[in-house]
């Protein structure tokens, strides 16, 4: 009975193009936006975790002053490195940063960049691969050893690309650096930046050749990397702690420093961004349910409009519930071609828009899956009042009807 | 079985509506018909004729009195019942054809199989026999609006008899054909009539039509008034 339902509902479509087209158009483009909708809101999510996880995970940054650009807050030391290290739990590793602008030139090209000091820990902390060569060492940091570890955008724009520039000497100011690595290619940061042009040196290298100030008491920031799990909050906050103490802040007094948490960041965002993909999927969710309404109106107009055939059937022998079951799934097949074509149009819809909005394009079959059964369910909705009434009517008086 | 009527209808009655405003359209009517007939039932409008005619092809139900339909009592069926009478045992013609629109002759004719749930195979070469004894088997593919009225009357036989019924319904069958096709309709439900003995009952205002009939029966105010055999011209 439900395939010669399926056989006599499909021939009815068949021979109703447009109408069967404007039906479906309605569900065609509720499920098409509700499906882009969900999947470039879960891209864009997933774009801003990926670029944060880019700085390093669980990445906490100690600086100086209130916030950005804080010139003239007092820097940090050597020693409160040690200290952070030695007495803040839940840290897995620690390291200085210095960073200063220089001209870094290699036989006739030159390129200004900056030269980040540290140690041999903030190549894991940061989230660095090594593409080509080493890392330096903690050996090479101890003796401020003329080394240093260079992005592919220094590797492209002083020695071209693909070159090989490891053992070659890049000069900065009057240093001489050896080039020992390269780092993998990082891309993008998440402020548009680009993660791949720079210079990394022991810090020694950078204050005692390079800033001439060789006591350690210059250190920019201090890059921390919390243990996998442990609360980033609680470091933040012994942290804080700490450097109060040692900088003998009292009770009123505002922090000099402060400190960044990528991981906090990255819930902001997501949360943020969540929030607008929801709120856009909510959106794109009442033109599905107005998709709905038009099947219903389109059949319930049908209905009428097919009274005399519901009546030729009736009279050849056709049941009330065949009837009615050749309604309902004339409306549900009517609402699943438009489910699927609807996600075929996402499909399409996302590839492009991915590229434009720079998220990646992440095809989830369970949202493509959920809109599917929504709006065979809507057909079923929808679809139940119109075959209800095409199923009570009276062959007598739907023979007569004009 | 053999010896029993087709139709046997005992104080039929059937009133509309109720209380005051009640109207009957059938005041006991008795009728017999046999097996093979071809019956014509003649009468004004407002007469009754067509109520008689939806009780007989089982779309209503009679408000009293009894109708045995090959000896089923038809009064006592609900309609899923009567639908399966009517998908069984008639077949229906109508003065207005009611093909299926933008549907193929062909498809008009399997659309009673369909209910009875024959294989596409079956479907196709019981239209296509259907299509050719009623004379148009090259216009299977036509739909009815391609058709002459004539044609659209013979898709609408051939959907009728396709079941093999044992009785046919004709409301006024040639009310919208000219004179000339009329003949040809009637004599081809002459033809099914007496090559396949299918009982005939048909609706008509037009003497020389009801002529064809072997039997006339003359309704007025909801009773039969005259019941009498023709000679075929």
């Amino acid at each position: 009975m439900i395939f010669n339902a399926l056989l006599i509902a499909l021939r009815e479509i068949r021979r109703n193009m447009t109408r069967s087209f404007l039906t479906v158009i309605g569900i065609v483009i509720g499920v098409a936006a509700v499906v882009t909708m969900v999947t470039l809101g879960r891209g864009a999510t997933e774009a801003v975790k990926q670029q944060i996880s880019k700085m390093g995970s669980n990445l906490l940054v100690l600086r100086p002053g209130q916030g950005w650009g804080s010139w003239g807050a007092p820097q940090f030391s050597m020693a409160d490195v040690k200290a952070i290290g030695d007495q803040v739990p839940g840290i897995a590793s620690i390291a200085p940063f210095v960073q200063t602008n220089v001209p870094a030139v290699y036989q006739e090209n030159d390129r200004n960049t900056d030269v980040q000091g540290t140690t041999a820990n903030y190549f894991a902390i940061a989230n660095w691969n090594i593409g080509i060569g080493r890392f330096f060492t903690d050996a090479e940091v101890a003796e401020a050893a003329p080394v240093c570890v260079i992005g592919e955008t220094i590797r492209k724009e002083l020695f071209g690309e693909g070159v090989d520039p490891v053992g070659c000497k890049i000069r900065a100011r009057t240093v001489s650096l050896e080039v020992v690595g390269v780092t993998a290619l990082k891309g993008q940061g998440g402020f548009g930046d680009d993660m791949d042009d720079n210079i990394i040196t022991p810090y020694t290298t950078v204050l005692r050749r390079l800033t001439g100030r060789g006591n350690g008491q210059n250190i920019n920031q201090v890059m921390i990397s919390g243990k996998e799990g442990y609360p980033s909050a609680n470091i933040v906050a012994d942290v804080s702690l700490l450097m109060r103490e040692r900088r003998n802040l009292t009770g009123n007094e505002d922090n000099n420093f402060n400190v960044f948490d990528s991981l906090q960041l990255a819930d902001v965002i997501s949360s943020s961004t969540k929030v607008m993909t929801s709120l856009l999927g909510a959106v794109a969710g009442v033109s599905l349910l107005v998709g709905g309404i038009g099947i219903m109106n389109i059949m319930l107009v049908s209905v009428t409009e097919r009274t005399r055939e519901i009546g030729i059937r009736l009279a050849i022998g056709a049941r009330a519930r065949e009837v009615l079951l050749q309604f309902l799934v004339e409306a549900v097949t009517l609402s699943c071609v438009g489910g699927v074509t609807g996600i075929i149009f996402a499909y399409g819809l996302c590839s492009v828009l991915a590229e434009v909005v720079g998220a990646p394009f992440l095809f989830d079959p369970k949202i493509n899956l959920i809109a599917f059964v929504f709006s065979a369910a809507i057909g079923i909705l929808f679809g139940f009042m119109p075959a209800r009434r095409a199923a009570s009517l009276d062959p007598i008086e739907a023979l007569r009807h004009e | 079985m053999t010896g029993e009527p087709l139709i046997e209808l005992r104080g039929l009655t059937k009133t509309y509506g109720s209380g005051d405003a009640a109207f009957m359209a059938l005041c006991g009517v008795d009728l017999t018909i046999q097996r093979g007939e071809f019956v014509a039932v003649m009468g004004p409008s407002g007469s009754g004729k067509s109520t008689l005619m939806n009780l007989l092809g089982c779309l209503d139900s009679p408000t009293s009195g009894s109708y045995r339909f090959k000896g089923i009592e038809v009064e006592t069926l609900n309609m899923d019942q009567r639908s399966l009478i009517r998908r069984h045992a008639l077949g229906f013609i109508f003065q207005g054809f009611n093909l299926l629109a933008r549907t193929s002759a062909l498809e008009n004719v399997e659309l009673p199989l369909l209910y009875r749930g024959y294989s596409r195979k079956q479907r196709h070469q019981m239209a296509r026999e259907a299509l050719a004894s009623v004379g148009i088997p090259e216009k299977e593919r036509n739909t009815p609006s391609e058709l002459s009225g004539g044609q659209q009357q013979r898709v609408a036989i051939a959907r009728a008899i396709v079941t093999n019924p044992d009785t046919l319904f004709a409301d006024e069958p040639t009310g919208n054909l000219d004179s000339k096709t009329t003949r040809e309709i009637m004599d081809l439900l002459v033809r099914l009539n007496s090559e396949r003995g299918i009982s005939i009952l048909m609706v008509t205002h037009e003497d020389d039509v009801a002529a064809h009939a072997r039997r006339v029966i003359r309704v007025s105010d909801g009773l039969i008034s005259h019941d009498s055999a023709t000679s075929r011209p």
